[in-house]
């Protein structure tokens, strides 16, 4: 073996070079406008719903998904399949039988603009400044993850792989990596399958298959050495009632912790008011069709978290240094150079049972996936820093080309702080724990506020920026305290309990500054608000006559009802 | 919008998706994907060490062979119909492409 962690060769970078010569390819073309089959597909319209469906789930399959989530599997075990069945599948739900109606009627294009429409200026200043805060944070992690990728395969110190890895994401939108978008999506869905789930069924072949696997992770949890923190074999055995996760160590209140502060909180906040994901529905030539891009994406979603979640797991048990580590020992090496963290789970069990081959393939899928996300997250911070807070607050009436340039030299800017983001990110032993924090600071609040200006016409403006304030801190609050040590959850309990504080303080100033300022007339509330919106507005008129299988609410009962059996049985 | 001119080459009548088809797109992929992978697993070492004996080159190559033909079957016999005027994309804030404008917001 040489000094790096992972041992590619020529094989391996002939297959990530194939991908990545696809699509730049197609970037090159659709730009070029060589066929208008391309632009067909890159404008959305009347796209069939299984490829919006897949876009919609593969803007998030990337380092949250993946990294994050077999980090966790390797800590927790099974309690992390809530992210999914808790989580994610139901808030998609939602976001298509109930969100999804407002923002296809009201054609917002980010979600700074919704807050505008529906609370004027303070809201939309302090959400606009508190989305690019997020995105050029979770862009930091993203290029963690890159770098650690660069880092194992070629060797580099840290730091540079991290220059490096900003590097080729700044020459990767610039190429127009971004502008094959739904191509690379459906394309890195694939490719992602394609490796994750060989990964995932070689690595039960070597650990004895499931029962290997469970009694590999009973037997590592009976010899743990008192250093181990990790938790009890049944608990990371069974998904409920995962006080693993929760931190919480009643099981009732670790319920109540998963139930509400990760599933309805964070995940409905996550799923509803991102609009890296929401934009890909928008897309879509109707209401109705735009209702089932979540719902259709919600069928594969339920079955990601056995490619993701279940390595994460084996290679806790297979892998040197993941045993080492959960027995409480230091082990050396790992992506970041400082030691193995949780978050190498998936690259070591890849270094030890994946060929050379399959490897590259593995590889291609992960770079494209951290890539395209980092992109994706630098492009939503452009943006809302050119238009929503450079053009509105600051610098107004210029030409195009001026905000063209601003939008440019934001993205240098944005690709430059998320190299020191990324140091943010590198300080967590498991990422998962950290974005689920910052999902706490300013997706929690937000969807609050959404949620509350939704269904209720009385809120008013003032209310609108006071929430969303007040929401943030309160979260922020929690997990400072929580870092100073006054009180302690394992887990990601402490995300959890900041955004759900955030959620209940934003609810309740909201309806209480809203009972003592001036709500806006109802006339400028059609479309935005439930009460003010006709129902013809909210539904497709022509979905009655589609047969049931193409009609949104049996799609989602259908859903909820296999995730609910897979709820049962694990 | 001031530029609109440059998407004028659309063909002006509906026709096929061809190879542009997202799907065709995924099944050549995946097919190059597979045949790569699957001479791996013939001609280079298969390192039963890691795989536990297993060829997962091979196997690999042969399921992605399959996913590509099937993908690419599928476009064959139900092809996208590509309508006869085709808009060029819509600008999307989430992921705007370099030659794409924004008309000045709000």
């Amino acid at each position: 073996m040489s000094d790096t962690l992972i041992d590619a060769n020529w094989l391996d970078y002939l297959l990530v070079a194939i991908y990545f010569a696809f699509v730049l390819g197609i970037g090159v073309m659709a730009r070029r406008s060589v066929s208008d089959s391309i632009d067909f597909f890159l404008s959305g319209r009347s796209l069939p719903a299984w490829v919006t469906g897949l876009a919609f789930i593969s803007a998030n399959l990337g380092a949250v998904e993946i990294m994050g989530m077999s980090a966790n599997g390797a800590q927790l075990g099974m309690p992390t399949f809530h992210y999914f069945w808790v989580g994610a599948v139901p808030a998609m739900l939602f976001l298509g039988v109930v969100m999804m109606p407002f923002y296809y009627g009201s054609k917002v294009r980010s979600v700074p603009e919704f807050m505008f429409r529906r609370f004027g200026t303070g809201a939309h200043l302090v959400n606009a400044i508190s989305f690019a805060v997020a995105q050029l944070l979770i862009a930091g992690v993203n290029l963690a993850l890159l770098a650690g990728i660069v880092r194992a395969l070629l060797g580099w110190p840290i730091w540079v792989a991290l220059i490096v890895a900003g590097a080729v994401v700044l020459s990767y939108i610039t190429l127009g990596g971004l502008s094959a978008a739904i191509y690379n999506e459906v394309l890195q869905f694939f490719v992602i399958v394609a490796s994750l789930l060989p990964l995932t069924l070689i690595g039960l072949h070597r650990v004895g298959g499931w029962d290997g696997l469970t009694d590999k992770i009973n037997a590592a949890s009976d010899g743990a050495a008192s250093a181990s923190d990790a938790p009890p074999a049944t608990q990371q055995l069974n998904a409920w009632p995962g006080e693993a996760l929760s931190g919480f160590d009643s099981p009732l209140l670790s319920v109540i912790g998963i139930v509400f502060g990760l599933g309805f909180v964070l995940s409905f906040g996550y799923w509803t008011t991102n609009f890296v994901e929401v934009q890909r529905a928008m897309a879509s030539d109707s209401i109705s069709a735009a209702r089932k891009t979540p719902i259709i994406g919600a069928f594969p979603k339920m079955f990601v978290p056995f490619i993701v979640i279940v390595p994460g797991m084996i290679s806790a048990v297979l892998v040197q240094e993941m045993i080492d580590l959960k027995n409480g020992g230091s082990p050396e090496g790992g992506a970041s150079g400082e030691g193995v963290a949780y978050n190498d789970a998936l690259l070591l069990l890849m270094r030890d049972v994946l060929p050379n081959g399959l490897l590259g393939l593995a590889i291609a899928g992960l770079l494209a996936a951290f890539m395209a996300g980092m992109a994706a997250n630098i492009s939503a911070f452009n943006t809302v820093f050119s238009y929503d807070l450079w053009q509105r607050y600051i610098r107004k009436d210029h030409s195009d080309d001026y905000y063209l340039r601003i939008g440019r030299l934001a993205t240098v800017g944005a690709t430059v702080i998320a190299i020191f983001t990324a140091q943010i990110a590198l300080g967590y032993d498991n990422v998962m724990n950290y974005l689920q924090t910052l999902f706490g600071f300013f997706n929690a609040p937000l969807f609050a506020t959404f949620i509350l200006g939704m269904f209720w016409k009385r809120m008013t403006p003032t209310a609108g920026w006071v929430g969303l304030v007040a929401g943030t801190l309160s979260a922020i609050a929690v997990d400072r305290l929580a870092a100073a040590g006054l009180f302690e959850l394992s887990g990601q309990g402490v995300a959890f309990l900041a955004a759900s504080v955030a959620f209940v303080v934003d609810i309740v100033l909201s309806i209480v500054v809203s009972l003592v300022t001036k709500p806006k007339p109802a006339s400028e509330l059609r479309g935005l608000v439930y009460s003010e919106t006709p129902r013809e507005d909210r539904t497709d008129p022509n979905e009655a006559s589609m047969p049931w299988y193409q009609r949104t609410a049996p799609l989602a009962g259908i859903a909820l009802a296999i995730v609910i059996v897979l709820n049962f049985a694990f | 919008m001031s530029h609109t001119t440059e998407s004028d080459e659309t063909t002006g009548k509906p026709h096929k998706a061809g190879l542009f088809d997202i799907r065709n797109i995924i099944g050549v992929l995946m097919g190059l994907y597979g045949v790569i992978l699957a001479l791996a697993g013939l001609l280079g070492e298969h390192e039963p060490d890691k795989t536990g004996g297993v060829n997962a080159n091979l196997w690999t190559g042969l399921g992605l062979l399959a996913v590509g033909a099937c993908f690419l079957l599928w476009a064959k016999l139900r092809p996208i119909v590509v309508p006869a005027n085709v808009d060029a994309p819509d600008d999307d804030p989430t992921r705007p492409a370099p030659r794409r404008r924004r008309p000045s917001a709000h």
